[in-house]
């Protein structure tokens, strides 16, 4: 059961209770207690957790569109059907996380048209273009791989239906990873074609994948209440630090650099990556819908959308009784 | 549009006979036939299941955490448990020594 059911009452400051309510659920919060869906809540908590849940939910939808475009072009017939199971998880997680941000009150249509008509956002990454193999392999090991140091880390947060739909996406990222590395193996350890293939898709992809974690923590600007009412328990900051430290020792493993622009160096006192700061302006103007490809992206899921209309009325006229139409 | 919002519907998968049902998360579809094939898609792609349910999301009622109170108990309830009975000792002072 985890439809809304109780009206939202002074859930705002200065409305009568509002104080009292806010400490009990922030001491709530704070002892580790999970928020459910009927639990009185401050209105800002479930804004943030809407907006939140909404972009990772598009983001799931729109990082199955580059791959998606490459399973026709996979180059085996194992990796075909690797890829194909993957794309099916992400659409699968996009659902999942779409209930999820329903349980706040926002209807999953309300957020699927909004997707589609530009007025929502979705991951940097996924604003630019997958233009070879190695694109997917680099998006399947090193983006799922920060997606995943940020997904556990949401996996443990306050509220319960977007912590029980993590858990589950999380199992199955792990499969996801864990073919990436492996077809990222299988590249770097190739020809010298595939290589370079490799080589020359992490330098097109080392800005997206820097920029992945969001705005530094000097820069963002929800951080401190995200972390108080614990949507989220680490910084920006900290999850690309964790990314960095576990991933660049595998790339440089496989033989890969990172482009010497970014200026990575180790710092073995406080065991953390110094680099140059992204451009956080071009990172917002990229995920307003100003990237590369993000018209592109839009479009196609329209048109996929559209394309599937005849199967939504065809089962939406099985279930109310009536002749199921074909496709015209 | 209007074309994809439907019923809810909650799912509940059984991973192998003799397990209860469990209830794995929800989704949307016309009806419950159409729920069936959407709940197998999402919930038992990979894990094992033997048996889903679905329920209509609006056909369940539940209590609310506010009144999470009422399952409090008010008076000592341990005479309804068996630690709350000291018999091994008194039926080996009668003369009985095996288990209970």
């Amino acid at each position: 059961m985890v439809q809304p059911t109780r009206e939202r009452l002074n859930d705002q400051p200065g409305d009568p209770g509002f104080e009292e309510n806010l400490a009990k659920f922030e001491a709530r919060v704070a002892r580790g207690d999970k928020v459910e869906p009927g639990d009185w809540m401050p209105d800002a908590y479930r804004q943030q957790l809407i907006r939140l849940i909404h972009v990772h939910a598009n983001s799931e939808i729109c990082g199955a569109l580059p791959e998606g475009t490459w399973i026709p072009h996979a180059p085996s017939l194992k990796r075909k059907m690797a890829l194909v199971a993957k794309v099916q998880d992400e659409v699968g997680h996009g659902q999942l996380l779409y209930r999820a941000a329903e349980t706040l009150g926002k209807s999953r249509e309300e957020m699927i048209d909004e997707l589609i008509e530009g007025k929502a956002k979705y991951s940097n990454v996924f604003h630019y273009p997958a233009e070879t193999w190695a694109d997917v392999c680099v998006i399947a090991w090193l983006i799922d791989a920060a997606a995943i140091v940020n997904q556990k880390m949401m996996a443990e947060g306050s509220y319960g239906p977007y912590a029980r739909a993590l858990k589950r996406i999380c199992y199955e990222e792990a499969f996801h990873l864990t073919h990436g590395y492996d077809m990222c193996i299988s590249m770097a350890t190739g020809t010298k074609l595939q290589r370079d293939m490799l080589q020359d898709a992490v330098n097109r992809w080392w800005k997206p994948i820097m920029m992945f974690h969001g705005p530094s923590d000097k820069e963002s600007k929800h951080t401190e209440l995200l972390m108080r009412w614990r949507i989220k328990l680490k910084t920006n900051d900290a999850q690309r630090q964790e990314f960095l430290v576990k991933y660049l020792p595998k790339m440089f493993n496989l033989g890969l650099t990172v482009p010497a622009e970014w200026d990575l160096k180790f710092d073995e006192k406080t065991r953390t990556w110094t680099y140059n700061e992204p451009d956080w302006d071009e990172f917002v103007h990229v995920v307003r819908g100003n990237g590369p490809v993000s018209a592109q992206r839009l479009e196609t899921r329209r048109l996929s959308h559209e394309h599937g209309r005849w199967v939504r009325e065809a089962l939406a006229a099985a279930a109310s009784g009536r002749r199921v139409p074909m496709p015209n | 549009m209007t074309d994809t919002q439907w019923q809810v519907f909650e799912v509940f998968h059984q991973p192998v006979r003799g397990e209860p049902h469990v209830h794995v998360g929800s989704v949307h579809a016309p009806d419950a036939e159409t729920a069936i094939l959407m709940a197998k898609e999402q919930f038992a792609r990979r894990q094992a299941c033997v048996n889903i349910w679905v329920v209509r999301a609006d056909a369940i009622t539940a209590t609310t955490y506010e009144d999470a109170d009422i399952f409090e108990h008010g008076t000592d309830k341990s005479y309804r448990e068996a630690f709350g009975y000291e018999t091994t000792k008194r039926a080996k002072a009668v003369g009985d020594s095996a288990e209970l």
